[in-house]
């Protein structure tokens, strides 16, 4: 061991307003969370899940590369789109890709028993949970939109010129735009309920599954108690509606009490943020016990 | 600056854990310097350094540091740096990236990290190894990679939880050259461990804490003239120790003399120290013997140990 420098030294002091440096301690987390987890094998469900669509669209795309197509299959094709955002993207891919990244946000530092490092830097815990939720989001709202993104352009590159037509002159793009938005206010949404979960919970899997029971049986609920699930927010925004002509997809994709896009996307966000805030109280309260943990 | 300001201070603390008791009505003020923290196992050692860094909140009382509260942690670890015990790292982390950071994060800039990295790095002898997984390091390595994570930010609080585990004997030497270089230039160093004859050698002060309770705190042979069921033990190197020996016997307060097999030295327990150091002059005076030395022989933390706590780690 060296003798190294003087060890007293004044402490980098901060002499801006403190909210440039939580602004600042956000990116560092983010692009350190990123930097350590994107492209990891924990992660190789997440990919695994946002993917799966992209086979069911490109292998007709390769087998039924000469059949002709016409405006109502591609009516038709785009009605199934809706259908997978709705049921596979939002209920099931989004959803189960967000328990597993943002419940293991902070939980998995507690079983891996290294939460106590962050907990030992100058950042304040809140800013803990904002850096790690947005390391989150920006996981899997760029793996699931990578996805869309690759899923609409084979559903609609099988179609020719027909589809170019759909997506450039038509409503195409416009869709797909809130297809997105929808995939990201989803991973907020859900983000933010597994987060807190994970916070309140030492195994999240049954709050999890109790969770998505939650967002089955909300539309069926109460006006106010619909407004606690994420799926009331995003089915206003959805740009092509599905028909609920048997139980299953009926309970899926049931019509709820019409509000404005506007009001759903500040709803949502609304909700987020009020979720966020429950984590943010809770984590000021943890403390590092690995032993019972 | 107010006396608070400058020290760690424990107000009435205690922790349970549900019904388990951590640590029960602590209380103490330290001041700058070196001061260990001694104990049994499961006697509240790692509790109270958890409570002093945050990671764990009192059930009863106040903790502050240098005057900061561990609820603000983003002014509190500007000058803190805690080493724990837990041997445990992010996944894949490399040790200059697990010293850059936190450092990154404490707000300094990319090249002031890297500085203060490198130069954390060098200071705990692993700059050829900076660069390789922690995965990969040896046991010792793993514990100055901590020991470096904690000093980089150069904090004026450094709490070190075992640090000298799993170190050998070199690194061990060079790690307390380190912590004694540390505290000559005026940090709080708060160091538990339990290999006593280390620590008692840079050591200011004592904390012995036994069941969740503190025993004795304060300054090593303060510690020890307190403890008066147990006779002072003073080592004399000199000529004439028989001599001596009966001269002491005279004392009512000497309860041993006890001659060293070479003849050149004598072991005094005594009730009354101040007392056989006046006879002591008195002899030097009379021509009756000549001094080469004289030490308490168990003014230290390991005597201390043994008469408050006792070597099975119960109360005495």
């Amino acid at each position: 061991m060296s003798d190294g420098a003087s060890a007293v030294r004044p402490p980098a002091e901060w002499t801006g307003p403190p909210w440039r440096l939580w602004v600042r301690q956000i990116g560092i987390l983010v692009r350190h969370e990123l930097r350590r987890s994107l492209f990891t094998r924990r992660r190789f469900w997440v990919f695994l899940l946002a993917f799966v669509p992209l086979l069911l669209f490109g292998v007709p795309w390769v087998v039924h590369s000469r059949q002709p197509v016409d405006a109502a299959a591609l009516e038709n094709q785009t009605q199934i789109f809706a259908g997978i955002m709705q049921l596979y993207y939002v209920r099931l891919g989004l959803f189960f890709a967000c328990m597993g990244v943002f419940t293991w946000l902070f939980r998995g530092e507690m079983v891996e028993r290294t939460l106590h490092y962050p907990f030992l830097t100058p950042v304040r815990r809140e800013v803990l949970v904002i850096g790690k939720f947005l390391a989150g989001a920006a996981i899997v709202i760029s793996v699931f939109e990578i996805s869309v993104l690759g899923s609409f352009f084979l559903l609609y590159g099988r179609f020719g010129k027909l589809g170019s037509a759909y997506v450039f002159d038509g409503p195409g793009l416009g869709q797909l735009g809130v297809y997105l938005l929808i995939i990201a206010l989803g991973a907020l949404g859900y983000g933010a309920v597994f987060l807190g979960l994970s916070l309140v919970f030492r195994n999240p899997i049954v709050p999890g599954a109790l969770f998505l029971g939650w967002e089955t049986i909300t539309p069926v609920l109460p006006g106010w108690l619909q407004m606690l699930s994420v799926t009331f927010y995003l089915k206003h925004l959805y740009p092509v509606s599905v028909p609920s002509n048997s139980f299953l997809l009926g309970l899926f994709t049931v019509s709820t009490g019409p509000i404005s896009s506007a009001v759903a996307v500040a709803g949502l966000l609304g909700f987020t943020v009020a979720v966020l805030a429950f984590s943010c109280y809770r984590i000021r309260r943890t403390e590092i016990t690995y032993s019972v943990d | 600056m107010t006396p608070a300001a400058d020290r760690v201070v424990f107000e009435n603390v205690s922790k349970f854990y549900g019904e388990i008791l951590g640590v029960n009505r602590v209380s103490f003020s330290l001041e700058p310097g070196i001061t260990a923290l001694v104990g049994p196992n499961g006697s509240g050692k790692t509790t109270l350094m958890n409570l002093m860094t945050g990671l764990i909140r009192p059930t009863h009382g106040r903790v502050t540091v240098r005057g900061l509260s561990p609820g603000d942690p983003q002014e509190f670890f500007r000058h803190v740096g805690y080493c724990t015990q837990f041997d445990s790292f992010p996944h894949g982390v490399t040790g200059y990236d697990f010293i850059y950071w936190p450092l990154r994060l404490a707000g300094f800039s990319g090249a002031e990290a890297n500085r203060f990295s490198e130069e954390a790095l060098d200071r705990v002898g692993l700059r050829e190894a900076g660069m390789r997984r922690v995965a990969g390091y040896s046991k010792g390595m793993r514990q100055r990679v901590r020991l470096g994570q904690a000093i980089a930010h150069h904090p004026s609080v450094l709490v070190l939880d075992e640090p000298l585990n799993g170190l050998d004997p070199m690194a061990r030497a060079e790690s307390l050259a380190l912590f004694q270089e540390l505290g000559s230039q005026g940090l709080h160093l708060i160091i538990s461990s339990h290999i006593l004859e280390e620590v008692d050698r840079i050591s200011d002060r004592v904390i012995l804490i036994s069941n969740g309770f503190i025993v004795a705190e304060g300054r090593i042979h303060e510690v020890r003239r307190e403890v008066q069921d147990q006779p002072m033990q003073i080592l004399v190197r000199c000529s004439n120790a028989r001599g001596l020996a009966a001269e002491a016997f005279s004392l009512g307060d000497v309860v041993e003399a006890k001659l060293q097999k070479d003849g050149g030295g004598l072991l005094v327990r005594t009730t009354n120290a101040e007392k056989f150091y006046l006879l002591l002059n008195r002899a030097v005076t009379a021509g009756l013997v000549e001094i080469d030395t004289v030490a308490p022989a168990d003014d230290d933390v390991n005597s201390l140990y043994q008469y408050l706590i006792g070597s099975d780690g119960n109360l005495t």
